[in-house]
């Protein structure tokens, strides 16, 4: 069954197209994931399926009711987490996930053990003021708050953002938890290696989405073969590669740069044309969903 | 769904009890602004210096500088010449200078047995203080001339407020503004605040229907402003001694309708605001300058330009002043000001549907 329907959705701010035709669906129980830089839209279209903003063109339904006609409806069913902290700085814990429960109509105990795994984590601290938590707890503690009325879908909005890698793993393994409760997860990120952690993905820029499948089939997707190369000089590096033949592309990639080449490349003719390089290394990578998004950014 | 308004109204009460010094502020401003317009600035003859020129010294001379000598209000600085009036008021050591006429008591007489008769007291008064000046001269008439047949030959009669005790006329004026920046400021910025912090994403994705949540924000203000209202009622009354013959129930009435009407006006600048500041600002503004300049509250409304005495009428705080300075010093019933209720109930009736019908449920 599908949790998320969208067909081509379009959204203007003034001049600025926010979304452009996108379109997409989500499985019921699944966890996707956008991903994409910023400005590419995504909190955007998180904001037309939470029926916060109308949308100039295309339709959307959540969880079978459409975005415009059913909103009220659709308010109660789902959880949202806002890209930024959206919860009361100068209440505490405790107080604000109260407040949340009575926004719903429900109290703490009854959903007691949907949130308990992620909630217990900062129990220890619910008589904090939640202005004065970590940015790992104000994570967890809005997870707990947007899961408090058992929402059949849950829409988080760059949830890892400003948060240490190690409460981001965690975060992840949180999810994971969710969707064996049959939770519909739609999470976006600006960071690529959280992907992987994804059923599927969509990878969208500039308010379009450039590719739809699960992390493996997008990977898999990379039809060319690709090369990691590091030297001494990395900036003069990066110009000549750029020169040599059969050179696709070349782009800074971390500590080394990323080369995709074509069928005809060859590792000693690229030597030979680079000419004197020093401390030059060079040798076979597998892309990633960077990469990935590199190339079809480049289309 | 009871239960849960009563929560937000919590929720709403621990975020102004959490920030205490907001709190302190609102709850002292009443306070100082009663004393500072109370007794600092006031438009009161106090202590007014006043010399005196006679050239005979006639039992009846006698007679009206001590009545001045012994009142409260001035202070009597003593016999000088003709030719020193000028100096005595430059140098400030007078602040105004009586001149008796000569044959002062023959003709004073005559003004008691109805008879006409030129002036015979000239008043030399230090206008540098318009108000202050005024009242001075007022009062002095009225002392110097004791004898009540006298005083006929003046036109100047002070009803309510002999004494033209500035409290008297403050307090209202107060009351009005207080109200206005208590509900209106702290309520606008309150809603405003979830808008800034982006809370209001939250709580729009749920399925209570905002308009709740905004009037579960509105009562712990107007809890606020009912016990702001009682203490300016008890300094008032006991602090600065104002009569409020017109009863207190008839002027709690009348405030608790004005502090509705406030609510829902900071409710409406909360609808067009965006940052906390700008509503701030609009509220000090676009609300706090007109209640200054155009509610009768430092400025009589019929001294104002032609243009600016019709712009007065849409400010609420006119109407409000109007009729707590009518219950609280002449002493008038609820009902006496009934058209002033009416067009405060029509005004609050007018915010209320407009912001309700602007405020939106989805973020644009």
């Amino acid at each position: 069954m599908v949790a998320i329907e969208v067909h081509n959705l379009s959204k203007c701010y003034g001049q600025v197209k926010a979304l452009d035709g996108v379109s997409f669906s989500v499985e019921r129980g699944e966890l996707f994931g956008l991903i994409g830089p910023d400005g590419a839209g995504k909190t955007t279209l998180f904001r037309l399926l939470t029926t916060l903003l109308n949308a100039d063109e295309g339709s959307a339904a959540v969880d079978g009711l459409d975005v415009a006609r059913d909103y009220l409806a659709i308010r109660s069913r789902v959880g949202y987490m806002p890209g930024r902290f959206s919860l009361y700085p100068d209440l505490s814990v405790e107080e604000n996930l109260n407040f949340f429960a009575a926004l719903f109509g429900v109290t703490v105990e009854e959903s007691y053990d949907l949130i308990a795994p992620i909630y217990k984590q900062i129990e220890p601290f619910r008589k904090r003021r939640a202005g004065k938590l970590s940015g790992g707890m104000k994570q967890k503690l809005a997870l707990s708050c947007a899961l408090i009325h058992r929402p059949s879908v849950l829409f988080l909005d760059e949830p890892t953002t400003g948060v240490d890698a190690v409460s981001r793993s965690e975060f992840w393994d949180m999810l994971s938890g969710l969707k064996e409760r049959e939770i519909t997860i739609l999470v976006s990120t600006p960071y690529m290696d959280e992907a992987s952690r994804c059923d599927r993905i969509a990878l969208c820029n500039e308010g379009r989405i450039l590719g739809i499948d699960t992390p493996e089939g997008i990977v898999r997707g990379f039809d060319r073969r690709l090369y990691g190369i590091r030297a001494k000089n990395m900036f003069a590096l990066l110009e000549r590669a750029r020169t040599a033949t059969d050179i696709v592309d070349c782009y800074p990639f971390g500590e080394r740069h990323h080369m995709v080449v074509d069928d005809g490349f060859d590792v000693e003719r690229f030597k030979a044309q680079l000419g004197d390089v020093e401390g030059l290394e060079i040798g076979g990578v597998e892309p990633t969903i960077e990469d990935i998004f590199i190339k079809l950014m480049k289309r | 769904m009871k239960q849960n308004f009563g929560s937000f109204v919590k929720k709403e009460s621990l975020h102004i009890l959490r920030d205490r010094r907001t709190m302190l502020v609102v709850m002292l401003i009443p306070v100082v602004l009663m004393i500072l317009f109370g007794f600092a600035i006031s438009t009161e003859v106090n202590n007014v210096n006043v010399a005196v020129v006679a050239s005979e010294r006639t039992d009846g001379v006698h007679d009206a500088v001590e009545r001045l000598s012994q009142n409260d209000y001035f202070t009597f600085k003593g016999y000088i010449s003709q030719d020193e009036v000028d100096a005595y008021l430059r140098s400030g050591r007078a602040s105004a200078v009586v001149i008796f006429a000569t044959d002062y008591d023959r003709r004073a007489a005559q003004a008691v047995a109805g008879l006409p008769t030129k002036p015979i007291i000239q008043l030399v008064v230090d206008a540098s203080n318009v108000n202050t000046a005024g009242s001075a001269t007022a009062y002095l008439q009225n002392i110097l001339l004791g004898s009540a047949s006298a005083q006929s030959m003046f036109e100047t009669r002070m009803m309510f407020n002999p004494q033209m005790k500035s409290a008297y006329n403050f307090v209202p004026g107060i009351m009005g503004l207080i109200f206005i920046l208590v509900c209106a400021m702290m309520t606008s910025v309150s809603i405003v605040r979830e808008k800034e912090v982006g809370t209001i994403e939250v709580l729009l994705v749920s399925p209570v229907r905002p308009v709740k949540i905004i009037f579960a924000k509105m009562i712990p203000y107007f809890v606020i402003s009912c016990i702001v209202l009682v203490t300016i009622l008890l300094l008032a009354r006991y602090l600065l001694g104002v009569p409020m013959t017109g009863g207190v129930w008839g002027i709690f009435s009348l405030s608790l309708l004005y502090l509705v009407l406030s609510l829902s006006l900071g409710l409406l600048v909360s609808t067009i605001a965006r940052t906390q500041m700008a509503a701030l600002l609009i509220s000090a503004m676009v609300m706090m300058m007109p209640i200054l300049m155009l509610s009768g509250m430092l400025f009589p409304i019929e001294n104002l330009p032609k243009f600016f005495q019709v712009v007065s009428n849409i400010v609420p705080a006119r109407w409000y002043i109007d009729a707590v300075r009518k219950m609280m010093i002449q002493g008038l019933p609820l009902v006496a000001v009934w058209k002033n209720c009416a067009i405060l109930l029509g005004m609050t009736v007018v915010l209320l549907g407009v912001s309700l019908k602007k405020f939106n449920d989805k973020l644009e």
